[in-house]
C-alpha cells in the first residue's frame, strides 16, 4: 500500500514542550490526539465542526481549532495547550484577570478562549473593546455574556503594555 | 446568634463582598474535570442510532453487521432495554388532566421524533460505536406527523398517542374578576399576537454521562453532567430496579446547565441500564447534533392576547391565550407542562389589576420535547405584559415609564396576592425603576434619541419590568407526586488543623455554587473562606438535596449552610468554654480563633481547639458534647416560592434598509434579597441578559412539515457571540426575604427573563414613527424588513 492511503501515520512533535512519538488513525483530530492519547483533557471538544472554539490550541506559533486538525498533519510541529501554557506561567496574567473579572463561569470554553485571547497580547496598538469583542468572536461563551471577558483582556493588554513601557 | 448584615464592619463580615470562587483557577488552567475527562479502567463507549424520521412504526432491526464490525462489543435495541428497565410517565398530579404515554429509554416499535433513540451500539471507542452504529438497518414505516401545534387539536388531524385520544397534553384556564366587563367597558383595548421561538440551551459541554455498575459490590457509580444528582440517583435506582442507596451520582464539574442538564434523558438512562447489562463502565457523550436534536427544547409558544386600560393608563384586565406545543412526551418527572403554566402564573406580574384570563393549551408534536430551561415561561410571560403595556402607552400617549409608575405594584403595599393567585412577601418595582432610570440616564437617552431620529437614525429604548419565581417550595414538584427535594441541606465539620469542610446538597455549574457557600459557612463558622473548603454533587457524601435549579442555590443551600455553620460554630464554643473555662456567651470565633467577645482579644486558635478535640480529648471533661459536625436541612414554608422583581432596559439601533439590530446597551435592575457575592450575581445576570438578548434576535430551532429539524448545528443555530453583545449595567434594591436568615433570594432567572422584552419595546419603539411593530420572535432582519412593509412577498 502507497503512503498515501496509510490507515495510521508515524508523527514526531511536540507538544507543551516536550516530544511526542505516536502512531495515530490518519482520520485522528488533534482534539482527539491530545485528549485521549496524551490525556491532556484541558481543551474540550464540543461544535466538531469549528465553529465554537473550545477545542482552540496553539500549533506553530497560531491558535488552531482541534478538531478541524488532523493529527497526521502535525509532524514537526509545535503543540501548546492550556496546560502547558500554565507550566511555563506564559498566560499567567491573563489568567489571573479571568479569575479576578470571574470571567468564566462553568469554565467549558475558557481553555480555548484564553488561548484565543493570548494571540491580542502581541498586538500593538492595543485594540480597543469592539476589537477584542471582534476578535473573540470564533469562541462560544454561553454563560457569561462576554463583558467580564473582554473585561479581562482588557486589563491583561493594559497591564501588559504598562510593563513595556516600564 | 443572629448577623448584622447591615453593618459592613462586624466580625467575619464575608457575606456580602466579592471574593474570589475556589474553583476558577483549576478551571483556567484546563485542570477541571469534566465527565468526559474520566476514563475508567474496562470503559466501552456508547453510541445511539436514532430515528431520522419524525413518526415511523419500527418493523424490522437488522443489527447482523454492526456486531460483526471491528471493536463493537454488543448491540442493543429497545426492546433489549425494555426488559431491564421499567418505562417512566411524565405527569404531575397537581396539574389537573396533563397526560403523557409511558417512555422507554429507546423507541420500542415506533419513533416520534427526528433524534429518538432507536438502537445503541458498544465499541471500545465512541468512533468504534459510531461506525457500527452506520452498519445497523432499521425499517422504518413512515407515519403521518403532528407538527403544526395550532391544529394538533382540530378533527382531521392524526392523534400521535392514540391510547391518548388526541393530542392535547394539558389545558388549564384561570380567570379572577369580570374580565369580559372590564373588555367592554375599557377606554382602550389592545391586542396583539405573539410568537417566541423554540429554543435550546447549547450548553458547551454536551450532556453527557459515565456510568459503572460494579456487581461484586453491588453499587452503580453514575458520573453525570446533571444540575439534580438526588433526584438522578432516585430515577436510576426506581427504573433499573436498585436500592436507591446503591446508586451513586457524581457531578463534578458541569460545563453548563441552564435547564438543560435537569432532566431525564432517554439516552442517559439507557448508557445506565446497558452499564448494568454489561457489568463494566459505558460512557455516552452527546456529539453536537445529538445535542441540538435530543437536548429539551422550551419557548415554542403562540401567544393571542390583549390588554384593557382606561383614560389614565390604569390597567383593568388582560387576556392571555396561550398556546405551545411539548414534542412527542412529557419529559420525565418535571413535565413539560410547566412552562405555560408559568406563563399563566406570571403574566401581568408586577401590576396591580383585577380581572384576568388567562389559558395555556399545551399539545403534542413530533418534534424533539420540550422542558425546562432558564427563567421557565418568564421571558414569554415578560414580553407578552410588557409587549401589551408598551402598545397601551402608545395608543393614550403615556410615556412607557409613566404608565408602569402608574400600575405597578406600591413597595409598601406587601403581602399581596396577584390576579394569578401569586403570593408576593415583597417586591421593590418603583425603587428598582428608580435606579434604573438614575443608571441609564433615561432623559439624556430620550435627547440623544431624539437627535438621532434627525438624523434618519432610528434608535429605541425598551423597558421590561418583571417578577422572577426562585426558591420553590414543594408546591412546584412535590405536590404533584415528583420525588425532586425542594429542601437541602448541608453538613459542616471542623478538623483538626481548624479547617472547616461543608458538604452541600446544592451543586456547581458555574454559578458560583462554592465561592457562594464559603462565604456563608465562613461568616456562620468564624473563618476566612480560604479556609472553607466546599464539598457538593456526590450523593453518597452530601445531605440529600435538590441540586441546583429554579434559582434555588443561594435561597435554599445557602440558608441550610448558614444554620449548619452557626450549629458548628456554637459547638466550638461549647468546647472552648470547658477548655477556657469561661462563659460561653463571652466567648466569639473571628478569623480562625477563639476570642475574647468583647474586646477581641485572642484566647485560642482553632487548631489547638482541634488537637485537643481530636488527639487529647483525655483532657477534657468526660461529658462534654465535642461533635464538631453539624448538619442542618432548610426548606420554604410560609410562601411556595420567593419571587424577586426587577426591570431591564435595551437601547439599540434599527438599521431600516437591512432590517439589522445594533445593540447599543443594556441594563438591569434586580432585587434578589441578601446579595451573598456582588460580583457572581452580576456575572449571572449578565449570563442571564445574553441568553434573553439570544431569544430576541438570533435563537430559533427550525423544523420542516415533515418534523425535520433544519438546524441541528452551532453554524446553523444562531447564538450571540462576543462582537454583537453590548456592556451591560446592573444595579441591584436589596429586599432580603423574611423566610430565612440569610434572606436571599435567586438572581439566575432575571437577565433571561426580562431581556427578550426589552429588546422587543425598543426595536418597537425605533420602528413606532415608520408605522411597524414586530411581535414574533427572534427578531431577525427579514422579520423587520417585513414588518417595515420592504418584504412583502
Amino acid at each position: 500500500m502507497s503512503d498515501s492511503f496509510r490507515a495510521k501515520v508515524d508523527i514526531a512533535l511536540t507538544v507543551n514542550g516536550e516530544p511526542v512519538e505516536a502512531r495515530v488513525p490518519a482520520g485522528r483530530h488533534l482534539i482527539d490526539f491530545l485528549r485521549l492519547d496524551l490525556g491532556l483533557t484541558g481543551a474540550h471538544a464540543s461544535c466538531e465542526h469549528g465553529v465554537c472554539g473550545a477545542c482552540t490550541v496553539r500549533v506553530d506559533g497560531d491558535a488552531v481549532r482541534g478538531c478541524l486538525t488532523l493529527a497526521a498533519q502535525l509532524d514537526g510541529s509545535e503543540v501548546w495547550t492550556v496546560e502547558g501554557l500554565s507550566d511555563t506561567a506564559e498566560i499567567r496574567v491573563l489568567q489571573d484577570a479571568f479569575v479576578a473579572r470571574n470571567a468564566l463561569q462553568c469554565g467549558f470554553c475558557t481553555p480555548g478562549m484564553l488561548v484565543a485571547a493570548q494571540e491580542l497580547l502581541h498586538r500593538r496598538p492595543i485594540p480597543d473593546r469592539a476589537a477584542i469583542r471582534e476578535h473573540l468572536s470564533g469562541n462560544y461563551c454561553r454563560c457569561t455574556g462576554y463583558e467580564a471577558i473582554v473585561d479581562a483582556v482588557e486589563d491583561t493588554l493594559r497591564k501588559c503594555a504598562d510593563e513595556d513601557m516600564a | 446568634m443572629t448577623l448584622n448584615f447591615g453593618n459592613p464592619n462586624r466580625p467575619n463580615s464575608y457575606i456580602g463582598k466579592t471574593v474570589p470562587r475556589p474553583n476558577a483557577p483549576k478551571l483556567v488552567e484546563g485542570r477541571g474535570r469534566y465527565v468526559d475527562d474520566i476514563t475508567l479502567p474496562r470503559m466501552v463507549h456508547v453510541a445511539f442510532v436514532r430515528s431520522p424520521f419524525a413518526h415511523a412504526r419500527i418493523t424490522g432491526i437488522d443489527t447482523t453487521e454492526a456486531e460483526a464490525a471491528r471493536g463493537v462489543l454488543r448491540v442493543f435495541t429497545g426492546a433489549d432495554l425494555a426488559a431491564v428497565c421499567t418505562p417512566w410517565v411524565g405527569v404531575l398530579a397537581h396539574l389537573k388532566g396533563l397526560k403523557s404515554p409511558p417512555e422507554h429509554p429507546m423507541a420500542v416499535d415506533r419513533a416520534c421524533w427526528v433524534g429518538e433513540p432507536v438502537v445503541a451500539v458498544v465499541a471500545t471507542s465512541r468512533a468504534a460505536a459510531e461506525d457500527g452504529a452506520a452498519l445497523v438497518d432499521v425499517d422504518y414505516d413512515p407515519l403521518p406527523v403532528v407538527t403544526d401545534m395550532m391544529t394538533a387539536l382540530d378533527k382531521d388531524t392524526p392523534v400521535l398517542h392514540p391510547e391518548m385520544g388526541d393530542n392535547l397534553a394539558f389545558r388549564r384556564q384561570h380567570e379572577e374578576g369580570d374580565t369580559d366587563k372590564a373588555f367592554a367597558t375599557a377606554h382602550k383595548v389592545v391586542s396583539a399576537r405573539f410568537t417566541t421561538a423554540r429554543h435550546t440551551g447549547v450548553t458547551l459541554e454536551p450532556r453527557s454521562i459515565l456510568v459503572d455498575w460494579n456487581p461484586a459490590d453491588g453499587q452503580m457509580t453514575a458520573y453525570h453532567a446533571t444540575q439534580a444528582p438526588h433526584m438522578i440517583q432516585t430515577v436510576l435506582a426506581k427504573h433499573l430496579d436498585l436500592p436507591e442507596g446503591r446508586v451513586r451520582v457524581i457531578c463534578g464539574d458541569v460545563g453548563g446547565s441552564y435547564g438543560i442538564k435537569v432532566h431525564v434523558y432517554p439516552d442517559e438512562v439507557a448508557t445506565a441500564a446497558i452499564a448494568k447489562v454489561m457489568g463494566r463502565p459505558v460512557k455516552f457523550i452527546a456529539d453536537r447534533l445529538e445535542s441540538f436534536t435530543t437536548d429539551i427544547h422550551a419557548r415554542d409558544h403562540q401567544i393571542e392576547a390583549k390588554i384593557a386600560v382606561d383614560e389614565t393608563g390604569k390597567i383593568l384586565g388582560f387576556d392571555v391565550d396561550d398556546w405551545t406545543a411539548i414534542g412527542a412526551y412529557s419529559v420525565y418527572p418535571r413535565t413539560s407542562a410547566m412552562e405555560g403554566n408559568q406563563v399563566v402564573n406570571l403574566c401581568g406580574g408586577p401590576y396591580d389589576f383585577a380581572n384576568y384570563r388567562a389559558s395555556t393549551t399545551v399539545v403534542f408534536q413530533n418534534k424533539t420535547p420540550t422542558c425546562q430551561y432558564r427563567a421557565v415561561g418568564h421571558p414569554i410571560a415578560v414580553a407578552i405584559t410588557e409587549g401589551l403595556v408598551d402598545m397601551a402607552a402608545a395608543e393614550l400617549g403615556i410615556d412607557p415609564v409613566e404608565i408602569r409608575r402608574r400600575n405597578m405594584y406600591a413597595d409598601d403595599a406587601y403581602p399581596v396576592t396577584s390576579p394569578a393567585k401569586m403570593r408576593f412577601e415583597g417586591l421593590s418595582h418603583h425603587a428598582s425603576m428608580d435606579k434604573l432610570l438614575s443608571l441609564m440616564d433615561y432623559d439624556a437617552l430620550r435627547v440623544d434619541q431624539a437627535e438621532a431620529r434627525k438624523r434618519g437614525v432610528h434608535r429605541g429604548i425598551g423597558i421590561a419590568s418583571f417578577i422572577e419565581l426562585t426558591n420553590p417550595s414543594p408546591f412546584m414538584y412535590g405536590i404533584g407526586g415528583a420525588r425532586i427535594s425542594a429542601q437541602d441541606g448541608c453538613t459542616v465539620r471542623m478538623d483538626p488543623d481548624g479547617s472547616i469542610v461543608a458538604l452541600s446538597g446544592v451543586t456547581e455549574q458555574g454559578q458560583g455554587t462554592e465561592a457562594m457557600l464559603s462565604q456563608i459557612v465562613a461568616e456562620g463558622v468564624g473563618v476566612s473562606p480560604s479556609k472553607v473548603r466546599i464539598i457538593t454533587g456526590d450523593t453518597q457524601v452530601t445531605p440529600y438535596g435538590g441540586g441546583t435549579w429554579a434559582s434555588r442555590g443561594a435561597g435554599i443551600g445557602g440558608e441550610a449552610a448558614l444554620r449548619s455553620a452557626m450549629a458548628l460554630r456554637d459547638s466550638i464554643l461549647d468546647v472552648a468554654a470547658a477548655m477556657l473555662q469561661s462563659d460561653k456567651s463571652k466567648l466569639d470565633i473571628r478569623d480562625g480563633e477563639v476570642v475574647d467577645a468583647d474586646t477581641g482579644a485572642s484566647r485560642m486558635p482553632l487548631e489547638e481547639l482541634g488537637r485537643i478535640v481530636y488527639f487529647r480529648g483525655d483532657t477534657l471533661p468526660k461529658d462534654l458534647p465535642r461533635e464538631l459536625v453539624q448538619t442542618r436541612h432548610y426548606i420554604t414554608s410560609e410562601y411556595p416560592f420567593a419571587f424577586t422583581n426587577g426591570v431591564q432596559a435595551s437601547y439599540l439601533e434599527v438599521d431600516t434598509d437591512t432590517g439589522i439590530v445594533t445593540l447599543l446597551k443594556h441594563w438591569c435592575v434586580e432585587d434578589c434579597g441578601r446579595i451573598i457575592n456582588p460580583q457572581l450575581v452580576d456575572e449571572q445576570i449578565r449570563g442571564g441578559i445574553v441568553q434573553g438578548l439570544g431569544g430576541a434576535l438570533f435563537e430559533e430551532i427550525h423544523y420542516d412539515a415533515e418534523g425535520q429539524l433544519l438546524n441541528g448545528s452551532m453554524a446553523d443555530y444562531l447564538v450571540p457571540m462576543a462582537a454583537e453583545m453590548p456592556d451591560m449595567i446592573i444595579g441591584h434594591v436589596e429586599t432580603p426575604t423574611k423566610e430565612s436568615t440569610l434572606g436571599a433570594k435567586g438572581a439566575g432567572e432575571a437577565g433571561t427573563a426580562g431581556a427578550p422584552a426589552a429588546v422587543m419595546n425598543a426595536i418597537n419603539d425605533a420602528l413606532r414613527p415608520l408605522g411597524a411593530q414586530v411581535t414574533h420572535m427572534p427578531f431577525t432582519p427579514e422579520r423587520i424588513l417585513r414588518a417595515l412593509g420592504t418584504i412583502d412577498d
